[in-house]
């Protein structure tokens, strides 16, 4: 089956201007056409008040229940902490080789540290994560290539540290799996 | 796929279970799970696992019992304690036990990266440790094989030729003429060289421990089998076997031989998986095995399989020429050994050891130039460290008139020239002996 498009549901408040700048970063490494939506949820429904935290793995069922289509990769953009039960936080998660991620800019704004806002700090934060969820949705496991997009990365500054693209050996696997 | 780092979550936790293999298997991991210590003990005993993380509050037995059992199975296994209950004393007690590391939950998901990254570090040093001590002694090569003789120059080219191909090789020759050193170099200096080259001397073996050792075992595949094992194929995975006295196997493991030299593929002995293995064959043996086929005594099938190359190793009375250069190097090798400086031999003595037969072949030599660096004086070896007493009927000295000078020299060496000594151990008198001294032309710096 041809891939079609690549669908960002915002969930976050996010403008317009931030929207678009994320989805021409994306079409940049993809090449294929993104679509932008927004949707409203009901967030108390995935909070954890013992975490105070929302439950990754609830809104990515949800996002696989409500949004998953065919020949299409979805992912939902939020501005909420995440967590799974095993971990204290979690960037962002996504079905390997499947039809949907999640990523939250939250934790990759610069004033969750205390530090002055960047908004063009977040957007490149934001856009790598996205592309590195989406490249799972691909089928792509995490990459050793210290500046590959795919590299794994739990702190913000591992994020930094990468580049927006994927290296060549992670280009050529995502070409084939296609 | 085969060098993934393999995980085995233990936890009764469903999305514990279910966000760590989901983690995992992003990071590239070979990753399986278990609900309960009783299905991780069963998981371990049919696979193998790099590391096991283990949560400590389960129903049934707990994580702290299902490390120590672990351990007992497998020590160095990589066990990690998780808990969401943590405390210094089960902290303390579970690396007292052995676990790797202990992490409480929820984990940052850094602490979680660096710990699997240590494990894997610890992991590869480990793999990295049993390869480079393969690699010592595949250290022992071509440079071991002493000689410069036309018969050992022939064998050296046909080890060259050899290497670089996968094919099987049997290396006939008489005991003691260097048929292992032969193999080793053959893989030594074959692209298998990183990997094992593992010795099996099948002749020390009886037919159910040889099975064992070739194939491996299953635990409670028989008395005493108490944890699994890996046969020889499998640890000569990518690299050589060595199968010395080849000859010696009884029928029954002719058939089963030949069966995994033509698929590669075994089963452990009690167990029910099938299991590959790269490897490459190399045997030897001091009989004739062609013989054997033609009396039935060797399959004729696993005798062609077998023998795709044949090296003969010639017996040291037919490279006399290599005497004096194996005998520098045994020397030198003993008294490097026994932390002395290298002593050289006198030309009798080594005229000797020439005119020799040697049935043992090079380890008679070896033997021989050993005992005399132990029991000589420390200076030189001379004639009378050698023992040659017994094996004068081994020389090539046929005449009695040489018979007799020889065996005068031997016993006038032996007693440093004492006449009297000399001439009462000869049981003659002193007057005769002195008479064959001068007959014989003999002198004292002929020893």
């Amino acid at each position: 089956m041809v891939l079609q498009k690549i669908t960002l549901i915002s969930f976050g408040d996010f403008d317009n201007f931030f929207l678009r700048s994320l989805s021409e970063k994306i079409y940049n490494e993809f090449s294929i056409s993104i679509q932008i939506k927004e949707a409203h949820l009901d967030l108390s429904d995935f909070y954890n008040p013992m975490r105070r935290q929302y439950d990754a793995n609830e809104l990515l069922h949800y996002m696989e229940k409500q949004f998953a289509a065919e020949a299409s990769k979805t992912i939902g953009l939020f501005n909420v902490d995440l967590f799974i039960p095993i971990f204290t936080y979690i960037f962002g998660q996504a079905f390997l080789g499947g039809r949907t991620g999640i990523a939250s800019a939250y934790r990759l704004n610069n004033e969750c540290y205390g530090i002055e806002a960047d908004a063009n700090l977040l957007l490149d934060r934001f856009a790598k994560e996205l592309i590195h969820e989406l490249g799972h949705t691909f089928g792509l496991i995490h990459c050793h290539v210290p500046d590959c997009v795919m590299r794994s990365g739990t702190y913000v500054e591992d994020i930094d540290q990468k580049n927006i693209m994927f290296c060549p050996s992670c280009k050529a696997n995502l070409l084939k799996l296609d | 796929m085969n060098n993934k780092i393999s995980i085995l979550i233990v936890d009764d936790e469903d999305s514990v279970r279910d966000s760590l293999f989901n983690w995992f298997i992003e990071d590239g991991y070979r990753v399986e799970c278990a609900e309960n210590a009783k299905i991780a003990l069963l998981k371990l005993e049919s696979d193998y696992f790099d590391i096991i993380l283990v949560d400590i509050k389960m129903p049934g037995m707990d994580g702290m019992e299902l490390l120590r059992r672990i351990k007992s199975l497998k020590n160095d296994a990589i066990v990690i304690i998780m808990t969401a209950f943590a405390t210094v004393d089960t902290a303390v007690q579970a690396l007292k036990d052995g676990a790797f590391d202990y992490i409480t939950k929820p984990f940052d998901p850094d602490d979680l990266s660096h710990l699997i990254r240590n494990a894997s570090k610890q992991i590869s040093l480990a793999k990295e440790n049993e390869v480079l001590k393969e690699k010592v002694v595949t250290l022992e090569n071509i440079e071991n094989i002493v000689g410069n003789s036309e018969a050992m120059k022939k064998v050296l080219q046909e080890v060259e030729s050899v290497s670089q191909s996968n094919s099987s090789v049997i290396i006939t020759g008489e005991s003691g003429t260097g048929k292992e050193l032969i193999a080793k170099a053959i893989h030594s200096n074959s692209s298998r060289k990183y990997f094992p080259l593992v010795s099996v001397h099948c002749g020390a073996l009886t037919e159910s421990l040889l099975e064992s050792e070739l194939f491996g075992h299953e635990k409670g595949a028989f008395t005493g089998a108490m944890y699994n094992r890996k046969g020889r194929f499998e640890m000569a995975d990518n690299g050589t076997i060595f199968l010395d006295e080849i000859a010696t196997i009884s029928p029954k493991m002719q058939v089963e031989l030949l069966r995994v030299l033509e698929t590669k593929a075994f089963i452990r002995v009690g167990g029910n998986k099938e299991i590959s293995s790269d490897f490459r064959v190399i045997c030897a043996t001091n009989r004739n095995l062609k013989q054997m086929v033609e009396e039935g005594n060797f399959r004729e099938d696993l005798y062609y399989r077998l023998n795709v190359v044949n090296i003969q190793v010639p017996p040291l009375r037919e490279r006399t020429g290599d005497i004096p250069l194996l005998t520098e190097y045994f020397i030198k090798k003993y008294c490097t050994s026994m932390n002395k400086p290298p002593i050289p031999i006198d030309s009798a003595a080594l005229r000797r050891l020439e005119e020799f037969d040697f049935p043992g072949n090079i380890r008679e030599l070896e033997n021989m130039i050993e005992r005399a660096i132990v029991i000589g004086n420390g200076k030189k070896i001379s004639l009378k460290d050698l023992p040659f007493v017994k094996n004068t009927s081994n020389s090539s000295v046929e005449s009695l008139y040489e018979q007799e000078k020889i065996h005068i020299l031997q016993i006038l060496t032996k007693y440093d020239w004492n006449i009297s000594s000399s001439a009462k151990a000869l049981k003659v008198d002193r007057v005769t002996l002195y008479n064959k001294i001068k007959k014989y032309n003999l002198k004292a710096s002929d020893k």
